[in-house]
């Protein structure tokens, strides 16, 4: 047999030429069913990219300390003591509890700081941060880098800036490289973060935490202290929890059971729920896209049937003059699948450019919607396939039927 | 005539259709000699079962038992594929209702059965298109059967039947839906094709057109009644 029967390509083609209604109604069925998961799949994808960077600084499960007041006596000690955190809590948490990813301390500046540049004078918050606090914020670097290891070890007068506050102070220009006046002293900027969260982080100034409690604080105390733990199951994260309580109450000397004196905002139960959010959102799309793809094979299926009854008396004909079943039942088939194919990539290309149409819509709910090709092509596959099976059975019977019979029917 | 060969040998044909409540024997014993170039018409009352037998002779059905030799070879326990080679290589059949595919053209329909030979297309309708000026419908080439009159549309069905230059051409009641002077013109193709040297068998209930042929088969309650040359 030929690889490339132009022949019977060619009756195929006169074939969908000349049954334009039929060719329609299947190719119909195939397009609506893949543009519906393409465009379903993709903006239900685009919701959740959207939800996903809304909330994407709430999906880390993350444990946040603040000092406090003790409100019970300890070991002599008179309550309403404050408690500070020092650099020595910093690192002995780190050596005590090696399974915290990330770890992080934060200092406030007192009041706003003058930030200086040019002939520009402006107010922002100034923080003082650990490395690790990026990860832990789940901010973006849009251009530069953050602090590093090497700028809290050395004292480099480094600062990251929220975009807010590189839109106020350097308008066009391109911040990183440049030198900034922060008070007295004067920074370079390394680099541009974007959190997404709210306004208020974009006012932002980061500096190292070292830096800031050498130059403004004159000592080592840092006002909170923030962690990541990863994919820790919820008791391993209360284990933690209690863990540091206890290691912090014997170090400062207060009641473990003293729930003033340190404050702890464990983040387990957000990170929790948002994962469940994702899920859910995840397997609804899944279930609209099966759901459709469950449709458009029911729908191609259908129409195969009504098709091949409709060529009955056309295969009756056939066979009269020396078909083959075998012909018959390629002729068929090659239409058939040659058709949902066809109708398919095109769904799949119609449904593609209506999403990059739809990416041009600005909305919180929405953030580029798109598809994974490879499961645009699967669904294709899938209805071309079903199709066929679809066809394969009535063409079987068709292609068997006496030909004087067959030509009976209308 | 020196020799003469049988084209078509019928012994004992009997053919029943069966449903779940009744059991029409509709041939009950046909004997039957045909021979190469012969031209004959089967007559018969309606229900007599003309139809049924010229549907044996085109392998297009089949029968319950006895014996059928189309030039020389046993047509019996077919596979489909055995079915469909004898129909297009030997039998060119014509149908009262035509039976042409309405979405294609003139010579797209007398050239489908050299389609199921594998001859390419250009020769395909080359020879499609000698068949259709045979016939008288050069013009009409490209006209698709719904443009064309009855004896038109019939007779695109006869450059169909004869465009493999089958053994044997079988037409069932080919001028039962024309009126006389077409159905006169279409019995002069079929007296030129048997001048050319084939076998010709039609199916008719209309003497005069039955007595333009060599010699009338009557089939009466599933037998064949007698034998006039
Ligand atoms: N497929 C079938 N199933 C059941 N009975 C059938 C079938 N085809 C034909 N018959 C019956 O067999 C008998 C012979 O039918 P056939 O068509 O051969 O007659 P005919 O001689 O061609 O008649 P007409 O001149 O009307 O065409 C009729 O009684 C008919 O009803
Ligand atoms: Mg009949």
């Amino acid at each position: 047999m030929k690889f490339i029967d132009l022949d019977k390509w060619s009756e195929i083609f006169q074939s969908i030429q000349k049954h334009k209604l039929r060719t329609g109604l299947t190719a119909l069925g195939v397009f609506w069913g893949i543009f519906m998961l393409v465009v379903l799949l993709g903006s239900g994808q685009g919701l959740q990219n959207a939800i996903e960077l809304k909330f994407k600084s709430d999906a880390v499960n993350s444990i946040w300390l603040y000092g406090g007041t003790t409100s019970k006596e300890f070991n002599g000690l008179p309550k309403g003591r404050n408690i500070t955190f020092d650099n020595e809590d910093y690192e002995v948490i780190g050596e005590q509890f090696p399974e915290i990813e990330n770890l992080a301390g934060r200092v406030f500046l007192r009041g706003n700081l003058i930030l200086k540049y040019k002939d520009k004078n402006l107010s922002f918050s100034v923080r003082g941060v650990h490395p690790d606090m990026i990860k832990i914020e789940n901010a973006i670097i849009e251009s530069g880098r953050f602090i590093n290891d090497e700028d809290q070890r050395q004292r480099r007068k480094v600062a990251v800036i929220g975009s807010i506050v590189s839109k106020e102070v350097f308008e066009d220009e391109d911040p990183i490289g440049k030198e900034i006046l922060i008070g007295s002293t004067a920074y370079t900027v390394v680099g541009l973060v974007l959190d997404v969260e709210n306004d208020r982080s974009q006012r932002e100034i980061f500096i190292p935490i070292s830096v800031a409690q050498v130059v403004y604080q004159g000592n080592d105390d840092i006002a909170n202290l923030a962690m990541i733990t990863g994919d820790m199951k919820e008791e391993e994260v209360a284990e933690l929890e209690t863990g540091i309580k206890n290691l912090l109450a014997s170090k400062h000397q207060f009641h473990p059971s003293d729930v003033r004196a340190i404050y702890i905002n464990n983040r387990f139960e957000d990170y929790q729920s948002f994962q469940n959010l994702f899920l859910g959102i995840k397997s609804f799309l899944w279930f609209v896209g099966l759901g459709s793809i469950l449709a458009g094979i029911v729908g191609v299926s259908n129409i195969m049937l009504i098709i091949v009854k409709d060529r009955t008396k056309e295969i009756g004909i056939r066979k009269a003059l020396g078909a083959t079943p075998r012909s018959i039942v390629s002729m068929i088939l090659t239409e058939a699948i040659f058709i949902t194919s066809m109708a398919g990539y095109i769904g799949l290309v119609a449904g593609i450019m209506l999403l990059s149409l739809m990416s041009g819509v600005k909305s919180e709910f929405f953030l580029n919607p798109e598809i994974h090709l490879g499961v645009g092509v699967a669904a294709i596959l899938l209805l071309v396939i079903a199709g066929a099976l679809a066809g394969l059975i009535p063409a079987l019977q068709a292609a068997k039927i006496n030909p004087i019979v067959a030509m009976r029917t209308d | 005539m020196a020799q003469t060969f049988s084209m078509i040998e019928l012994k004992n044909i009997k053919k029943a259709y069966k449903t779940d409540f009744t059991n029409l024997q509709v041939l009950k014993g046909i004997d039957l000699d045909i021979e190469e170039g012969e031209f004959v018409s089967i007559m018969g009352s309606s229900g007599s079962g003309k139809s049924t037998l010229l549907n044996i002779l085109g392998i297009l059905d089949e029968y319950d038992s006895g014996k059928y030799t189309l030039a020389g070879q046993l047509m019996q326990n077919l596979s489909e594929k055995q079915a469909a080679y004898f129909r297009n290589r030997f039998i060119g059949f014509v149908f009262q209702s035509f039976n042409l595919l309405s979405f294609k053209t003139a010579v797209e329909n007398v050239a489908l059965p050299l389609y199921y030979q594998k001859i390419n297309r250009i020769e395909r309708l080359e020879k499609a298109m000698h068949y259709l000026e045979m016939v008288g419908l050069k013009e009409w080439a490209n006209h698709h059967p719904n443009q064309l009159s009855g004896g038109q549309q019939q007779r695109v069905a006869i450059a169909r039947a004869l465009v493999t230059e089958p053994k044997v051409l079988l037409a069932d009641e080919p001028t039962g839906a024309l009126d006389s002077k077409t159905s006169s013109e279409v019995m002069d193709l079929f007296e030129d094709i048997h001048q050319a040297g084939k076998t010709v068998i039609i199916v008719t209930h209309e003497l005069d057109i039955a007595q333009k042929t060599e010699r009338i088969i009557r089939i009466q309650d599933g037998l064949i009644l007698n034998r006039e040359i």
